[in-house]
């Protein structure tokens, strides 16, 4: 019986955008990976796609913490001054 | 003291420091809030659960072991009470991985590709542009919105794995989700960001 694999013809650029965060999380399987990796090879559109998701992730990783407001900070502290006051162990 | 890990301030607020709380309480703060208000209604009740969080922490202090780093552990915490909370808020039962993430949600929209599914209309140029703004500081807000735009369950797995930096395993252990709902949640959020980002300073190539 013949393996439906060999039915599979080459990955077209809709399935391929599909696969990007299978293949940043190393979790296509190899013949999967494989022929994501051919379609790249030949297709510029779904290189610059997947250096776009590339960038987008190393963006969100840029953003920085926004810090407590000074009245915040008051208040965490003040919850801990509470905390200890209540704490038997001390 | 904004520097040392945060094994190193545990330890410190263990011995009574309130100095290396403070400090832990800034460190984790904003991204505790970002992920509260993804499931509670409003941003009051989203500091609110961040503070009973913390109480939390202060109380279990002790019983935390080291297992699993702080950060997961503290995350749990605040998953847990923040579901609670969001579940008291809008009277709805709280759910973890027994809602399916479930439906298609095309990374690109059909539209863009042709009948043989090639690009008919691929995608604009925009990494040249971004570096540039991203220097200038102009970037920032126009991710945090796009974040914020994102459908909730997209938007906790996305602000962890990709903001806070956690591991998929971490990020599944927080939210109590599979390795492949977390995978689906992370493809779609990075995704419809990566579309944002498009439309917003893409250039036809």
């Amino acid at each position: 019986m013949m393996r439906l694999r060999l039915w599979r013809r080459d990955l077209v650029c809709q399935q391929a955008v599909e696969l990007v965060t299978d293949y940043l999380e190393g979790e296509l399987t190899r013949s999967d990976r494989r022929r994501y990796e051919a379609h790249l090879a030949g297709c510029p559109h779904c290189t610059e796609y997947l250096a776009q998701m590339r960038k987008t992730i190393e963006l969100t990783g840029t953003l920085t913490p926004d810090d407590l407001t000074p009245q915040m900070q008051d208040d965490f502290i003040a919850l801990y001054r509470q905390w200890r006051a209540d704490s038997p162990t001390d | 003291m904004d520097s040392g890990t945060d094994a190193q301030l545990l330890t410190a607020l263990r011995a009574g420091d309130e100095r290396a709380f403070v400090t832990l309480v800034r460190r984790h703060h904003d991204a505790m809030l970002r992920l509260a208000s993804s499931f509670v209604p409003n941003v009051a009740v989203a500091e609110e659960v961040v503070q009973d969080t913390w109480v939390g922490v202060l109380r279990g202090i002790d019983g935390f072991e080291g297992r699993s780093s702080f950060r997961t552990w503290l995350f749990r915490i605040l998953v847990n009470r923040a579901r609670t909370a969001g579940a008291r808020e809008r009277r709805t039962i709280a759910v973890g991985d027994t809602e399916a993430v479930s439906g298609t949600e095309a990374a690109v929209a059909a539209s863009r590709f042709d009948g043989g599914g090639s690009w008919a209309s691929p995608p604009e140029r925009w990494i040249e542009e971004v570096e540039d703004r991203l220097e200038a500081g102009k970037l920032a807000g126009f991710l945090r919105t796009a974040i914020g735009d994102l459908p909730e369950r997209q938007r906790q797995v996305v602000t962890l794995r990709d903001i806070e930096g956690l591991t998929s395993e971490e990020v599944c252990s927080v939210l109590e989700i599979s390795e492949s709902n977390q995978r689906v949640l992370l493809h779609r959020g990075r995704s419809r960001l990566r579309q944002a980002i498009e439309t917003g300073f893409g250039r036809p190539s």
